[in-house]
């Protein structure tokens, strides 16, 4: 077994030491009945490196990879172009093997990272502080709808129909278990986001409200009216991004008012990946502080003086709080938040403004060209990269027809809600910096053909 | 007041502040590393693009790549200025007048320099390659480059989570084959794959637990009992589900006391939540009597699965009466611990729970064709599901590695594992049992990790003196002041994937500090003196918290 | 005024019907350094035994609790700004809350200062 360095010497060795005939002498605390006598039956046996790889590479031929046609899909993951270098120095064995840096003497490097990643993280949302990093963008909200519990002492949570239907899901799965009430209303496919009716909805006995900016359907609002609706009632702003590179162009959920700006980090360095592992990003106002959930990275000195970086507050965290922590989460997504941080140095200001603006421009070409598709009109007239198209029919089965002729079209919504109610005549189109003239022209012909 | 019940107390040590022997503060290898806000400006980037002009859409034109600099905010020349606005003023109106008018501060670097910079800071880290990470309850095991490879096919990394299922029938079938396998490992009824990581799938579990309780009618079930010897993130997770943890005493011979869990057994207790093999490093010998005990009491049980590397293709949860456990691929199935994360928790089900799991899972249909079970099929079939825990499917990417470890073991090769990981531990505890106290060894032998107290220390000598040690010898230290039922607890976890080599070079390290321990060396306070950095002030972290840069502007 | 002990390792001053608490120097020494404190605020009830304050080292969390049931007159906010005052003066400028003595009887079965200290020994 090409994994296991002890040889059988090494073993008989071993066992003279322990003062024990056998390993299985090892399991004698392991009930007879529970103790299997083999290897457990219905399972192959070791197969050689050779042997996995093939078998791994047949599973992965049956997918059609997102770069190998026309790829115009959104709602809540980005496919956008990750420098090569990132890939190669998350490799690095120091930092692919290594640990959580409980030991900050021999773990400088990941935590000069975090504290690194927390500063641009902050500084994009636009907010004061930001942590380690969380699970994704889903499991974020709803930290964040805990964590405006634990600050407002209210239980009741209004969410924007806006927001990513996964993301409401996971919210209003969770608050079954926490008992805060959760209102939340389906989008309707129109032009204007529940903007309004939100504001209205805020009451005395609200925590938060959540919104996603630009939100489900590529909308986006200026939110500072709704920031002071919530605040004049005591409730905190709770703003969702999914898509970071919007910020290269926009103005930040932190600068119009947001209490807590979560979001997913996954189109920066990390990849589609099939939904997983992502990257949720926290950032919130220093007064919270203490009330974040997650790993917080902090800058201090060590005993000659010299600056370093170590894990703090650390008392909010499980491990030491048992049942009153703020959240039960241990792991973050490190290596993720670290490819994350690698590819914004990377960019850099210059380079996400100009990022965030060839998006946006490719975007409003395709919109532009896919809307001169006989029955294909645009319901979204402002976004950033990513708008709907309504259809004169169900888009799930036009979608289908799409991936045959091998262009991945968008997300039906009527995937993402399966109710109906003139949803299921909605697609999100998400338009990246990968999307060439090219694939907009054979996405163009091909939605032609399959609606004539 | 309960007083630091695990006896944790940082002290810094003596030192004398640092004066370098060399200009650059650099001693050869090791090399400092300032902060990217102090080396790089808003100007620079290390990343080149191509836009394309709408008019391309239209079927002409030119391309042109922007190259890093030139400024998005001013427009260059184009050679086919046919009465278009200027790049920067396209599409201006579809942003709702929302345009960012101020800078974020973001520091760019170009490539060369990014490289050395993660590449400096990488070299400040200790990792699974360098050497043995003995850390008890991680399961630091090698992480192997195979893994690593099959992840990123494209046909695997490049796909989106909510393609049409048509198009990604080899994803659903590994996340379907690596489920098959961990439930017959496991010898449980199903699995749930989205969970994100260990916590993750812990609260999966107790969710599951709650969901089935209030299916019956038994709701008003408010306790969950946790032994004394727990991780902190049981009775977290426990009180985030609703519950208030009640605490299981623990025998001197480190296992549950069942006769005190018997005792307190009643129609209050929706559950328990018991880690096999437990913190101490011991198989918990009563098990299958305690689960009996709880399903008789109307409740569940819920294994923590953070030692299943102990057991592993030798022992079935499933046969102990385990109505829940959760797996950390990133602990037995040697998915990379990167960092810090990510993990991924997939959690296996007995058939009394299965219906309650969360969304979505993966199904394989008659036709042998694979189908995503999300929210709008939950109807068929699947409407007792508690809900949905994250947003898509799960943590492909681990799951590809794990599959590809699994595969590379096979039934007999995890026997293997779990058969080498045990006499590892044991081959420690025997070699360090005269010079540190191991409060459970005279019982017999101990599962894949070794627990040691710092009895026998002198005074003024802690646990956290000997780690600090332990660093200079080169090697990370054990898990320390953890389980809390130990004082000074340290927790030895050598894994399978070590040779007899590092061991005895690592036992002959330990023995050596543990004697200075014993006998009093005050030099043990100021350690580390040979790492990157000496003890670092987690006081003035905590009492000043100084989470991002301070110079960055604020926006 | 005396000054009266509890197994938990807090010290309360009772002066008639009002009484000062804090935690003992032993305590403050187990804790390690103290990052953050959270006192009661006026007007607050407390029960004995009750939990009163939160104070945090680095690496711990504990409850403070109320050696008597009463009503709080005054929390030491100068601790919260600088939790190092517990650590460098716990029995005396470090206290954490002042309060009205609902029942004086409550304070029958507290421990005085010499049976404190052969407490603390015990525990060794």
């Amino acid at each position: 077994m090409r994994y296991l360095p002890l040889t059988d010497t090494d073993r008989s060795a071993m066992l003279e030491v322990i003062g024990v005939s056998s390993i299985e002498d090892l399991f004698t605390d392991v009930p007879e009945a529970a103790r299997r006598s083999g290897p457990i039956a219905d399972l192959p046996g070791h197969a050689s490196e050779m042997a996995v790889e093939r078998h791994m590479a047949t599973l992965a031929a049956k997918n059609l990879a997102a770069g190998a046609a026309p790829f115009f899909l959104g709602a809540g993951a980005y496919r956008h172009h990750v420098p090569a270098s990132v890939d190669h120095l998350i490799q690095r064995g120091e930092f692919l093997t290594s640990y959580t840096p409980y030991q900050p003497e021999i773990a400088q490097g990941m935590l000069q990272v975090l504290f690194e990643f927390q500063t641009q993280v902050a500084g994009l949302y636009g907010c004061e502080v930001a942590n380690a990093s969380m699970y994704d963008g889903s499991t974020a909200c709803w930290e964040a709808v805990s964590m405006a519990r634990r600050i407002t002492r209210r239980d009741k949570a209004v969410l924007s129909s806006g927001l990513h239907p996964h993301y409401a899901s996971v919210v209003r799965t969770m608050a079954r278990f926490t008992a805060d009430e959760v209102s939340y209303a389906l989008p309707s496919l129109s032009p204007e986001t529940d903007l309004e009716t939100l504001a209205a909805a805020i009451g005395e006995d609200t925590s938060c409200v959540v919104v996603q900016y630009p939100d489900i359907l590529g909308r986006i609002d200026d939110l500072a009216p709704l920031a002071e609706a919530a605040h004049a009632r005591g409730a905190l702003l709770v703003v969702v991004v999914t898509e970071p590179v919007a910020l290269g162009a926009m103005r930040s959920p932190g600068e119009m008012g947001s209490d807590i700006v979560v979001g997913e980090g996954q189109a920066l360095g990390v990849g589609l990946q099939f939904g997983g592992p992502y990257l949720g990003l926290f950032a919130t106002r220093e007064k919270f502080v203490r009330q974040m959930p997650g790993r917080l990275c902090g800058e201090t000195v060590d005993a000659e003086g010299k600056r370093g970086f170590v894990l703090t507050l650390s008392t909010r965290e499980q491990h030491i709080r048992r049942e009153k922590a703020t959240s039960n989460i241990c792991t973050n997504s490190g290596l993720c938040a670290l490819a994350f941080s690698i590819h914004m140095t990377l960019l850099g200001e210059k380079g996400l403004r100009a990022l965030a603006q060839v998006n946006h421009a490719n975007a409003c070409a395709a919109a532009e060209r896919l809307t001169r598709v006989p029955g294909v009109e645009l319901v979204t007239p402002r976004f950033f990269n990513e708008f709907t198209l309504r259809l004169p029919c169900e888009t799930r089965p036009v979608v289908r027809a799409l991936a045959e002729r091998g262009v991945l079209a968008g997300v039906s919504l009527g995937r993402l809600y399966p109710d109906g109610e003139g949803r299921e005549n909605g697609l999100v189109v998400a338009v990246t910096e990968t999307v060439t003239p090219e694939d907009v022209e054979v996405y163009a012909s091909a939605i032609e053909e399959v609606l004539a | 007041m309960t007083i630091n019940p695990s006896g944790w107390r940082p002290e810094m040590g003596a030192a004398e502040a640092a004066t370098s022997a060399t200009w650059t503060g650099n001693r050869a290898l090791m090399l400092e590393e300032p902060l990217i806000f102090e080396i790089a400006g808003t100007d620079t980037t290390g990343v080149d693009f191509e836009q394309f002009l709408p008019e391309l859409a239209r079927g002409g034109g030119s391309r042109e790549a922007t190259g890093g600099g030139v400024s998005p905010l001013h427009p260059s020349t184009t050679a086919s200025g046919s009465g278009l606005p200027p790049r920067d003023k396209l599409g201006e109106d579809r942003l709702a007048g929302l345009q960012r008018s101020a800078p974020i501060g973001l520091p760019g670097l170009s490539e060369p320099e990014a490289v050395r910079h993660y590449t400096r800071l990488s070299r400040q880290n200790y990792a699974i390659d360098l050497g043995l990470f003995p850390l008890g309850s991680c399961t630091m095991k090698h992480n192997p480059r195979l893994n690593e490879k099959v992840a990123r096919l494209p046909g695997f990394a490049d796909l989106h989570p909510l393609a049409p299922v048509d198009t990604v029938q080899g994803a659903l079938e590994v996340i379907h084959q690596l489920g098959h396998w961990l439930v017959i490992l496991c010898g449980m009824h199903s699995v749930a794959m989205s969970p994100k990581a260990g916590a993750h799938g812990e609260l999966c579990g107790i969710l599951a637990i709650r969901a089935a309780l209030e299916a019956k009618g038994e709701g008003h079930r408010k306790t969950i009992l946790v032994p004394e010897s727990a991780h902190g993130t049981n009775p977290a997770t426990a009180a985030f589900a609703g519950y208030t943890a009640g605490t299981i005493a623990v025998t001197p011979d480190g296992r549950v006391d069942l006769a005190a869990l018997e005792a307190r057994l009643g129609p209050d207790v929706a559950g328990v939540m018991i880690t096999n093999p437990n913190t101490c490093g011991l198989f918990e010998r009563d098990m299958k009597a305690i689960s009996d005990a709880v399903h008789a009491a109307g409740g569940y049980v819920y294994c923590d699965g953070a030692n299943f590397n102990a057991i592993v293709g030798r022992v079935r949860p499933g046969d102990l009466g385990v109505d829940a456990m959760h797996i950390n691929l990133h602990k037995t199935f040697s998915t990379p611990h990167g960092g810090g994360g990510p993990g991924s928790g997939p959690v296996v089900f007995s058939e009394a729970l299965s219906p309650f799991a969360p969304l979505p899972f993966v199904e394989k249909t008659a036709d042998g064709a694979f189908r995503l079970v999300e929210e709008e099929t939950v109807a068929y079939g699947h409407s007792d599901s508690f809900g949905r825990m994250t947003a898509f499917h799960g943590q492909m990417g681990m799951f590809t590695r794990a599959l590809a470890y699994i595969l590379s073991h096979g039934a007999d090769g995890l026997r293997q594992v779990s058969g080498d990981a045990v006499l590892n531990a044991n081959y420690l505890l025997r070699r360090l049992e005269d010079l540190l106290d191991a409060p459970f060894a005279a019982s017999g032998p101990c599962m894949h990790e070794a627990l040691f107290s710092d009895k026998g220390f002198a005074e003024g000598i802690s646990t956290l003196d000997v780690a600090k040690a332990l660093i200079d010898e080169g090697f990370h230290p054990m898990t320390v002041y953890f389980p809390l039922v130990v004082h000074g607890a340290m927790l030895v976890e050598p894994t399978e994937t070590e040779s007899k080599a590092t061991l005895d070079q690592f036992v002959g390290a330990m023995r050596h500090v543990a004697e200075r321990a014993r006998a009093g060396d005050e030099s043990l306070r100021s350690c580390p003196v040979e790492a990157p950095r000496r003890r670092l002030d987690e006081t003035r972290a905590a009492r000043q918290p100084q989470l991002v840069w301070r110079d960055r502007e604020l926006k | 005024m005396t000054r009266y002990f509890t197994a938990e390792h807090e010290w309360i001053d009772a002066d008639g019907d009002t009484a000062t608490v804090g935690i003992t120097d032993h305590a403050q020494s187990q804790l390690g350094d103290i990052v953050f404190i959270e006192v009661p605020k006026p007007g607050v009830v407390l029960a004995k035994g009750g939990e009163a304050a939160v104070v945090e080292s680095v690496k711990a969390a504990s409850d403070v609790y109320s050696p008597i049931g009463g009503t709080v007159t005054e929390g030491n906010t100068a601790i919260e700004d600088d939790p190092a005052l517990v650590n460098a003066d716990a029995e005396g400028a470090g206290w954490f809350f002042k309060l009205t003595i609902a029942d004086t009887g409550e304070l029958d079965g507290l421990m005085d200062e010499a049976a404190y200290r052969d407490f603390v020994d015990s525990l060794a």
